[in-house]
């Protein structure tokens, strides 16, 4: 008899914990990703995780990128352009609020240009505010733009996560409170697990089907494929282990997304470190590689060969895998010439990312094979940074450049790889005021034949987007064209 | 009479004989691999990743076509190695300091060491392991160092509190009224007596040592690639547990085969050679 009644007690409890769970599941979402954005300001720093939280979700620009890629009206409902292509004219959404509940206008996007292209700007992609000679404010809603030289990519730059419009009244601590004008507010942030953020009631455009959304950070490939095999957390961004995919695949709760990212995955090469400023040895290196066993054996076949720094799912990609397929016996035939026929040894410092780590092992057991001994160091992010990315003090490393349309870091002579081609260096300068989309597409193809011509890096993969989601979850983005997990458009299958 | 004086020492000598063996057996592995290992673990081999184990590759294949087998005889190396280094350091350090503590007992030389050993043994160790090697970057050496400090002051105490007992006696006090000094005496009549403690207390700390490798190369401050640890490799199992369960099942047994029998040994080690606990028979 008492059996009895715990028994129907427990199923009762079980219906309504059953109940709650099926109610939550309708407007709430929890998403995790592998790392913790340092802090909330996408326009002060290169960290991809803070566009992840951060783009669409709580912060725009005037123009954004959509899933595929493509650029979309986003603050600016339109604009002009002049028939020299110097003046941009932006017209602004009417009745946008910033989440304080101050209005939009044309001052905020001023103070965010200048912000961004000034003197002090600790913006990490400057670059894409070189060309703004001055932001007028015309009328309320009215921005004009002029820029030096004309700028065919101008529209593209501004949709990136590094371009969003802040307010100056709340950017003393956008840091650790961003107010921006998307689809969502910032609401909690437990530093080491969690950012919550919570619809925004008063959103100028389309609302964001869900209610709230939870941004969880799991770094460790094994809990992000516990927590998510146990349903805690409903989809994961960029999921880090990819052997584990085919088991999520088989699982009926859950479906795999597999897209592609603007990650370049390259051996990066110090070039003015010898033996490698010998453009020979650079060649031999890129035979030695065996692209294949590295995407079989560290992504588990997930990935796309490159043999430039272009991702291949653009338009104007060239495909140059075979100027530099695996030959070993031409890498040691290649090493004599430059002098190195006994080989050499260098340092391979690799981040945490497993492609960086098991992709690394692969490549030195590749370079072994040639006769080049490599001396592998694990480096956490803070000292890869520090050591490889500003220091400048190594010979090899892996990692992937996730930035879209990137090709340009190669006409930068003091980027860590520190690639010094004139010619190259030219070229980028004659595209970034070339308007005509035929010339612009030829000089695409002829940046990213030089690079493959001077083997500056040991050219890899495209890393691939691979997301895991239970079933119901809708209107996530499969592909990754620019550093987002865009929630704006998420939804619950009913 | 004969058949009961048999079975005792069999019964005495019950954990020796396994343990023993269990160590040889790794220790065999890790010098063969010196010469000889099934497949060469340098070259991977992705086509054959992650396959179960077969008569071909008796342990299965890991992430990166490797045989398992032969890591798991070259990861014995590198865990012998490591532990048997750190020993050393903490025996060569460990050892006199405790001599010259127990021969200037109540000393201030006593109290400097004793204390500094205590501060030594104040922090745990994994964690001052991984701050040196955090600190100094992850290497073998580093590891080595590392948890080659822990070993002084276990040292250091037992071999002072074995020497002050020892201090007591006739044949100390015999050298002495002979005109030896202490540090004669300590080399002379207090070492050789404190030799069986050392052993036995040698072959805990190895086994720990053992341990503490596996432990660093687990979080990545250990041995680095492409040289084999059974502590990496459970890390690089991690993920693929569900998938390949071969791949952390065999270097966790070769871990733990090969402390039990270190254990083991020690235990029998001790049962052998400490007068002290030697059973006198039924």
């Amino acid at each position: 008899m008492k059996q009895k009644m715990i028994k129907t007690g427990l199923a009762s409890a079980l219906a309504l914990v059953a109940g709650m769970g099926a109610a939550q599941a309708q407007s709430d979402l929890v998403i995790g990703m592998q790392l913790e954005p340092p802090h909330l300001d996408p326009t002060s720093a290169a960290a991809g995780a803070i566009d992840q939280v951060t783009y669409s979700n709580i912060f725009e620009g005037l123009t954004r990128f959509g899933p595929d890629g493509s650029v979309n009206a986003g603050l600016a409902e339109s604009w002009d352009i002049s028939d020299d292509g110097l003046v941009y004219t932006f017209h602004l959404h009417d009745g946008v609020s910033f989440h304080d509940g101050s209005a939009l206008d044309a001052g905020d996007v001023k103070f965010s240009l200048d912000r961004a292209r000034g003197e002090d700007s600790t913006n990490a992609q400057k670059g894409l505010f070189a060309g703004i000679e001055a932001v007028e404010v015309v009328e309320p809603l009215t921005v004009k733009i002029t820029l030096a030289q004309p700028d065919g990519n101008f529209l593209f730059n501004l949709a990136w996560g590094d371009a969003v419009i802040v307010a100056a009244e709340s950017i003393e601590d956008i840091k650790t409170n961003p107010v921006g004008t998307g689809a969502f507010e910032f609401s909690d942030w437990v530093q080491g697990d969690r950012i919550e953020i919570t619809r925004n009631e008063d959103y100028w455009g389309t609302p964001a089907k869900l209610e709230s959304a939870t941004f969880k950070f799991i770094s460790d490939p094994t809990a992000a494929f516990a927590a998510m095999m146990a349903e805690d957390i409903d989809a994961f961004s960029g999921f880090p282990a990819p052997e584990n995919l085919p088991q999520f695949d088989a699982d009926p709760r859950f479906k795999v997304l597999v897209g592609s990212t603007e990650g370049e995955t390259i051996l990066s090469t110090n070039n003015a470190q010898p033996p490698f400023d010998n453009v020979k040895v650079r060649e031999a290196m890129a035979h030695a590689i065996d692209r294949q066993a590295i995407i079989d054996g560290a992504m588990f076949g997930y990935g796309t060969p490159i043999g430039t720094h272009f991702a291949p799912h653009h338009p104007d990609y060239v495909d140059l895998t075979d100027q530099s397929a695996y030959d070993p016996d031409l890498a040691r035939s290649l090493l004599s010439e430059a002098g190195y026929g006994d080989g050499f040894s260098t340092t391979l410092k690799l981040p945490p990312p497993s492609y960086a780590r098991r992709g690394g092992e692969i490549i030195a057991a590749q370079l072994r094979e040639v006769g080049i001994e490599t001396e592998i160091t694990n480096l956490e992010w803070p000292q890869w940074l520090e050591q490889v990315f500003r220091g400048k003090d190594f010979g090899l490393t892996v990692i992937s450049h996730t930035e879209p349309l990137d090709i340009g870091i190669y006409a930068n002579p003091d980027y860590y790889f520190q690639y010094d081609n004139p010619e190259f260096q030219e070229l980028m300068d004659d595209l970034q005021v070339e308007s005509d989309p035929q010339a612009r597409s030829e000089m695409l193809k002829k940046a990213q034949r030089i690079i493959a011509g001077d083997y500056v890096n040991g050219f890899l993969f495209q890393l691939p987007a691979l997301g895991v989601a239970k079933t119901g979850v809708q209107g996530l983005w499969k592909n990754s064209p620019t550093q987002a997990i865009d929630l704006t458009g998420v939804s619950w299958a009913e | 009479m004969t058949l009961r004086a048999g079975i005792t020492v069999l019964a005495q000598g019950r954990s020796l004989l396994p343990g023993a063996a269990l160590t040889l057996l790794f220790a065999g592995a890790a010098v063969l691999s010196l010469l000889w290992t099934p497949y060469d673990i340098t070259e991977l081999d992705i086509a054959n990743k992650i396959q179960s184990p077969s008569a071909a590759h008796p342990l299965g294949t890991d992430h990166f076509g490797r045989d398992i087998l032969s890591m798991i005889m070259v990861g014995a190396r590198t865990s012998i190695a490591v532990a048997l280094v750190a020993v050393g350091i903490g025996m060569g350090l460990g050892v006199p300091l405790g001599l010259a503590a127990a021969a200037r007992k109540g000393s201030l030389l006593d109290e400097v060491i004793m204390r500094g050993n205590d501060l030594v043994f104040a922090f745990p160790s994994l964690l001052i392991a991984i701050m040196i090697t955090a600190v100094f970057g992850a290497s073998a050496v580093n590891a080595i160092i590392a948890i080659g400090i822990f070993n002084i002051p276990v040292f250091a105490r037992l071999t002072r509190s074995g020497a002050l007992s020892l201090w007591t006696r006739d044949y100390v006090l015999a050298a002495r009224v002979a005109g030896k000094n202490a540090a004669r005496i300590s080399v002379e009549h207090i070492l050789p007596n404190v030799t069986n403690l050392l052993i036995v207390q040698g072959t805990i700390q190895f086994s720990l040592g053992i341990l503490a490798e596996a432990g660093l190369s687990y979080v990545g401050l250990g041995a680095q690639p492409p040289i084999p640890s059974w502590g990496r490799m459970l890390a690089d199992s991690q993920t693929m547990i569900s998938l390949a369960p071969h791949m952390a099942i065999f270097p966790g047994m070769a871990i733990l085969l090969t402390v039990l029998g270190l254990n083991l040994m020690g235990d029998g080690l001790r049962d052998l050679l400490d007068p002290r606990l030697r059973r006198t028979g039924r």
